[in-house]
């Protein structure tokens, strides 16, 4: 129906009209600035000496010269990949037409829209723009417009979203931003308490302190020291403080539009997942939490790179969340949980116990780990294809594995069942999975 | 110890029974082929190296690839009997393996694409294989070795399902 509106739309307003091309922020051409600088510099840290030598040979205005000319090519290159970088907006697609030598054009059908992230950067921050991001299934590349005047970027989501759910191209760009309605806030100080409780942060944090003392014992080498030491510092940065300033302030809302997430201290994020797009979710429960009742929320996404729903709320908040993206389905309790049958112990020692599977009428969860839980979540209608594995050991105990995988990539399996509840799961779950998809949503949720 | 024994040839599917399709024989004389047309001559070359050049006592290592031939030879065929397939009205069912078993179960309604291949040596012996994606890239849903007409009819058939009761991500 759209499709014959959208045509006659056309031919009623042939070019211009419908299809608007439009270019970056005039900020564009700064970001890539920086790029010959960084060679200089990267060459004059290859080989400080000689730098320095040939520093001192230059005579001022040689050296004057240099500089320009690196500047005056940085900024002629920046300007013509900013000026030869157009993007248009059509009924069904997003076009952007990129490239001066090597010309690009990338059609993006919206209707596949599998997430659109608005980021800023502090710099960006700074100048007031933002990087539009978006994620469809297939592409390894993102496609990114970077950059864009910050309301221009969000009016921008609003609209490829409206046309993503099917609004009519006529009303898709007066939609506006959809009204959202906060799910959860993360308070700064539970995200602090949380990454003091996980062992990562201080494994890390240890392993820098330990490891290079006795390098520097062992083989009295300042550079090995250096060399082995900055990257484990920079890891542990990453996973204590690195992951505090990312995922601080984080929120989740809920709207027409899809899901929310907004997030960071310093860099700003803002996702967003239409309905229907989530392919798995993850309850992961590490061991010093578990007092505390708090989990994580993680999630999958077809060719998405955001992996993180919830970086820490208590089990019931979690659950209300969930509950809200994947409609109809309840997190099973840890007492639903049904554990491999204890010979599978002679296939696993000890781990076994970590194992544990539930299947209801909408979601197939398995759950793995001991000490740090993880509970997979998969709903019926995402199922690609159902899988049962079972090796020699595993059949001579009676036991084996259903490996479920989902359009994300990601496989889940429920190990360690009896077999002959094995074979019966896996003609089940293929059941399950065909006729609940009858009932899914469409691609375009609100036509 | 229910499920498969060594002869996973009696399937024990709940409901509607499905019909199973094992692979055409000339899949296995093709690999028993290539095992023995790429061992028996390494066996021979290793004998004759060694023989001149560290003594007739060292030439026995020949014996090993003629032992892989050898033992290689039932395992291959075992290994053909267990592949196989079934078409049922809304998924295909494939299983193979002996002593890593796997039964892998694909909704029409989830391929996104069917490819039919075939190589030199497998285009001799009239075989082709076929693959099916779908968007999960875990799912290995390939039956290697069916003879063209087959493997033509199961594509244009499995597109057509597809089609039908195509359901995406």
């Amino acid at each position: 129906m759209s499709g014959v509106r959208e045509a006659a739309g056309e031919e009623h307003a042939p070019g211009t009209e419908t299809v608007r091309e439009r270019r970056l922020h005039p900020v564009t051409p700064l970001r890539r600035a920086w790029a010959p600088v960084a060679v200089v510099v990267g060459f004059a840290v290859h080989d400080p000496n000689g730098t320095q030598r040939r520093l001192s040979e230059l005579a001022v205005t040689h050296l004057l010269a240099g500089v320009a000319v690196v500047l005056l090519g940085g900024a002629f290159y920046g300007f013509m990949s900013w000026w030869f970088t157009h993007f248009a907006v059509t009924g069904t697609e997003l076009r952007i037409r990129t490239g001066l030598i090597f010309r690009r054009t990338a059609h993006i059908r919206l209707d596949r829209l599998q997430a659109v992230d608005v980021t800023q950067p502090l710099a960006a921050r700074i100048a007031g723009v933002a990087k539009l991001k978006l994620d469809v299934v297939g592409a390894e590349k993102k496609d990114e417009l970077a950059y864009l005047g910050q309301e221009e970027a969000s009016a921008l989501r609003a609209e490829l979203l409206a046309r993503a759910a099917g609004f009519a191209p006529e009303t898709a760009h007066e939609v506006g931003e959809a009204p959202v309605s906060n799910l959860v806030h993360v308070q700064p100080r539970m995200l602090a308490i949380s990454l003091v409780l996980t062992g990562t942060t201080w494994g890390m944090l240890v392993a820098t302190l330990v490891v290079p003392p006795l390098l520097w014992f062992a083989t009295h080498n300042l550079w090995t020291v250096l060399a082995t030491g900055l990257p484990m510092l920079g890891g542990a940065f990453a996973s204590s403080i690195g992951r505090f300033i990312g995922e601080y302030d984080w929120k989740v809302g809920e709207s027409p539009d899809g899901l929310r997430i907004d997030h960071g201290l310093l860099d700003k994020a803002h996702e967003t997942v239409p309905p229907g797009r989530v392919q798995t979710v993850r309850v992961v429960e590490p061991w010093l939490w578990r007092r505390r009742g708090w989990v994580r929320v993680e999630l999958d996404v077809a060719g998405s790179s955001n992996g993180v729903l919830v970086p820490v709320a208590p089990r019931e908040v979690a659950e209300a969340v969930i509950a809200r993206i994947l409609p109809g389905v309840r997190v099973p309790a840890p007492a639903e949980l049904i554990r491999p049958p204890a010979r599978a112990a002679w296939c696993l020692p000890v781990w076994w116990k970590g194992y544990g599977l539930a299947v209801t009428d909408t979601v197939f969860a398995a759950r793995h780990g001991l000490l740090r839980r993880r509970l997979s979540l998969v709903p019926h209608a995402k199922v690609q294809s159902v899988r049962l594995t079972q090796g020699p050991w595993e059949r001579f105990k009676g036991v084996a594995d259903v490996e479920v995988d989902t359009g994300a990539n990601k496989t889940v399996t429920a190990r360690f069942r009896p077999a002959g509840e094995a074979a019966e799961l896996l003609s089940a779950q293929a059941e399950r999975s065909r006729t609940s998809r009858r009932t899914a949503r469409p691609d375009r949720w609100m036509a | 110890m229910e499920t498969g024994t060594a002869q996973p040839a009696r399937p024990e599917e709940s409901g509607a029974e499905p019909v199973w399709t094992g692979l055409p024989r000339g899949l296995l004389r093709m690999r028993r082929l290539l095992l023995v047309v790429w061992l028996v001559p390494i066996a021979a070359a290793v004998g004759v190296l060694l023989w001149i050049f560290a003594g007739p006592g060292w030439s026995a290592f020949a014996a090993l690839p003629l032992a892989v031939v050898a033992w290689g030879w039932p395992m291959l065929g075992r290994n053909w009997r267990s592949w196989r397939y079934a078409e049922r009205a809304d998924d295909l069912l494939i299983s193979r393996g002996v002593l890593w078993r796997e039964e892998t179960i694909v909704p029409y309604g989830r391929m996104q694409l069917v490819e039919v291949t075939s190589g030199p040596v497998e285009r001799h012996f009239g075989l082709a294989s076929v693959q099916l994606h779908t968007a999960a890239a875990a799912t290995d849903a390939r039956i290697p070795g069916l003879i063209p007409e087959e493997a033509e009819r199961l594509r244009d058939r499995l597109t057509e399902l597809g089609e039908a009761r195509s359901a995406g991500l």
